[in-house]
């Protein structure tokens, strides 16, 4: 039976629910499934992988691998999928992993497609497909090589429940080479949200929101649902919010189950980036507002009347 | 003294995408092709080194279709690139073939300083060359850049990742770089130098000659298929809070997401 690496990354919550949909996809494939992990946190991920189905988990625990370096990281992955024998890897499709893998398929003559949006796997064949053209069209990637590097995106797949289970255990030592990738220094974020792209929720405003203050008003309804918050290129040029916040063509393709769209008119940028979203529902005043075509629910009306009012409805039952 | 660009010409993002009869593809009747946004931040950044490094010359690389291709060559040209390199292509190249060409046609035209792309072509979105080419170039990348400073033996970038989370990474020696929007803000070509770009030399490169053998792909795409219909919105009625009732009510009974 053939083995499948599932690449693991942690938060301080354990194991990321997106490396948790592929550890449960590969599972439920029926083929041995193994998982690597780098950094202090991967003792922690490996018997939690375990209770997910993993027999075997190869980690680096050593802390020079805490922050992403693509030199340590790739030579090490390299290392795993090698002493795994595995002739398919999974990851999600986070900008580590994007970062990462490229370069690992470069060094194994492997293949690797990334932000892919489909995955139905069994214990001898694979059926991948991803969105092209921003979404405008979906197509299946054929991927011919020894090894198969496939990124997945978040919120994608289903996650099992937890089983008894543990994974042995091999530890890897760091790589000795002489780096020429060097970290100066890390700047941690100033949220402690998911990253738009793993986002389960967005709340994403656009010039409707009339400035950066009027923005703010999307703040508590972001918190009562534990949202992350997003933004359309035009308030992001305008200095409202960060770049990292952008969502489009230009920006982030968010795949949440739900994507809310406070004042945003729906430019077909815009919507290449979130047209994957589960449930969308848009507020605009304009009823004619090409956002609504894209949505499952619209509302028609003043932002600042109903983001308040919706707040107020969701703290009542959360 | 070579600092490279390289760019990919994708459908503008406002073109309408159709599939031929037979779903093996896109129809690309009709399209207009345009140089890859975050290209323009590239190749902006390529021109600023340059002109802070003297004796440097600025190449700009692209693999695809000599029918369409050389549009996106002259625009980097008419920027402020000296010479282009067209690496005529079929359409279907895969990520690994373009990064295998991209590395044999820099190392046949001399040793990198630094070497530019964007950081993903928002046709396929695989953000994969970069480092497929650093890789086979042997030299480190650093990729989703949004700050970029040269010395003569390294690079110091900055790079935004999750959560708002920034990075700075020094390179030692050469290395490649992927552009993301913010790096800096691209010029427009002025008409002069758009006059001007056409005097400039294009080389034409044969694939066979780099040693690679597009039949040899790794990536695939094939069954192409056309989003679903979403079916139609349904609209609430009422005022703004009986439209967040009704909202909160859909959201949790129907939709089931909350
Ligand atoms: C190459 C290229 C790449 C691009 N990439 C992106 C991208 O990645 N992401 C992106 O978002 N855009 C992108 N754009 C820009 C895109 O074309 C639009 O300009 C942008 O998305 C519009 O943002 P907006 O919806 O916030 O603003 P607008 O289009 O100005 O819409 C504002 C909306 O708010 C509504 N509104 C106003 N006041 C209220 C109120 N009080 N209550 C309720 N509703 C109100 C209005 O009816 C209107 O529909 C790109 C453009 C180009 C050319």
């Amino acid at each position: 039976m053939s083995n499948v690496l599932v690449f693991l990354e942690s938060t301080n919550n354990g194991i990321k629910k997106s490396s948790l949909e592929l550890l449960s996809a590969a599972k439920n494939s029926g083929r041995n499934v193994l998982a690597c992990a780098f950094g202090e946190s991967s003792k922690a991920a490996a018997e939690e992988a375990g209770k997910y189905g993993a027999a075997k988990a190869f980690i680096c625990s050593d802390a020079k691998l805490n922050d992403y370096n693509s030199e340590l990281y790739s030579a090490l992955a390299v290392q795993a999928i090698k002493d795994s024998s595995a002739d398919l890897v999974l990851a999600s499709s986070s900008m580590l992993a994007r970062d990462l893998f490229p370069r690992v398929a470069a060094k194994l003559d492997a293949a690797v497609t990334s932000d892919c949006t489909d995955l139905e796997l069994t214990a001898d064949n694979i059926n991948v497909k991803k969105p092209l053209y921003s979404g405008k069209c979906k197509a299946q990637v054929e991927l011919s090589a020894d090894i198969k590097i496939v990124l997945m995106r978040a919120n994608q797949l289903p996650v099992n429940e937890l089983a008894d289970g543990t994974a042995e255990v091999v530890e890897l030592s760091a790589p000795e080479i002489d780096l020429k990738t060097l970290i100066k220094e890390v700047v941690k974020g100033t949220s402690e949200k998911l990253d738009l792209t793993e986002a389960n929720i967005i709340v994403s405003g656009g010039r409707g929101m009339r400035d950066p203050e009027g923005y703010k008003i999307l703040e508590p309804l972001a918190e009562t649902l534990n949202a992350t918050l997003g933004a359309t290129r035009a308030i992001v040029d305008d200095g409202w919010v960060p770049h990292n916040m952008q969502v489009g063509q230009t920006g982030k393709t968010v795949a949440p189950t739900l994507y809310i769209a406070c004042g945003i008119s729906g430019a077909i940028q815009h919507l290449a980036g979130m047209s994957g979203s589960k449930v969308i529902v848009a507020i605009n005043k304009d009823p004619e507002a090409p956002i609504f075509k894209k949505a499952n629910y619209g509302l028609v009306g003043d932002v600042f009347d109903i983001v308040p009012k919706l707040t107020e409805e969701f703290k009542a039952i959360l | 003294m070579n600092i490279y660009v390289c760019i990919k010409q994708v459908p503008d993002t406002e073109t309408k995408i159709k599939l031929n009869a037979d779903q093996s593809n896109i129809d690309t009747a009709g399209i207009k092709w345009v140089m890859n946004p975050y290209d323009e931040f590239a190749v902006e950044e390529a021109i600023q080194l340059k002109s802070k490094t003297e004796g440097a010359t600025l190449k700009v690389v692209t693999v695809g279709p000599k029918s369409r291709v050389t549009d996106a060559l002259r625009t980097a040209l008419a920027m402020g690139a000296d010479e282009a390199l067209l690496i005529d292509a079929p359409e279907s190249i895969d990520t690994f073939n373009t990064a295998k060409a991209l590395a044999a046609a820099i190392k046949q035209e001399g040793e990198p300083f630094q070497v530019f792309t964007g950081k993903q072509a928002i046709d396929d979105n695989a953000a994969s060359v970069s480092q497929m080419l650093a890789e086979f170039l042997d030299i480190p990348h650093a990729t989703v850049i949004s700050k970029f400073e040269k010395s003569s033996d390294s690079a110091v970038v900055e790079r935004e990742v999750e959560g708002g989370r920034k990075e700075v990474i020094v390179l030692k020696g050469p290395s490649v770089v992927a552009a993301n929007k913010g790096l800096n803000k691209p010029r427009y070509a002025s008409l002069p130098n758009i006059m001007k770009a056409k005097k400039k030399p294009v080389k034409e490169i044969d694939l066979a000659s780099l040693g690679v053998n597009v039949d040899q792909a790794k990536l695939k795409f094939t069954h192409f298929e056309l989003p679903a219909e979403k079916p139609p919105v349904k609209m609430l009625e009422g005022e703004a809070d009986q439209q967040a009732k009704e909202l909160v009510r859909l959201l949790r009974e129907e939709a089931k997401v909350i």
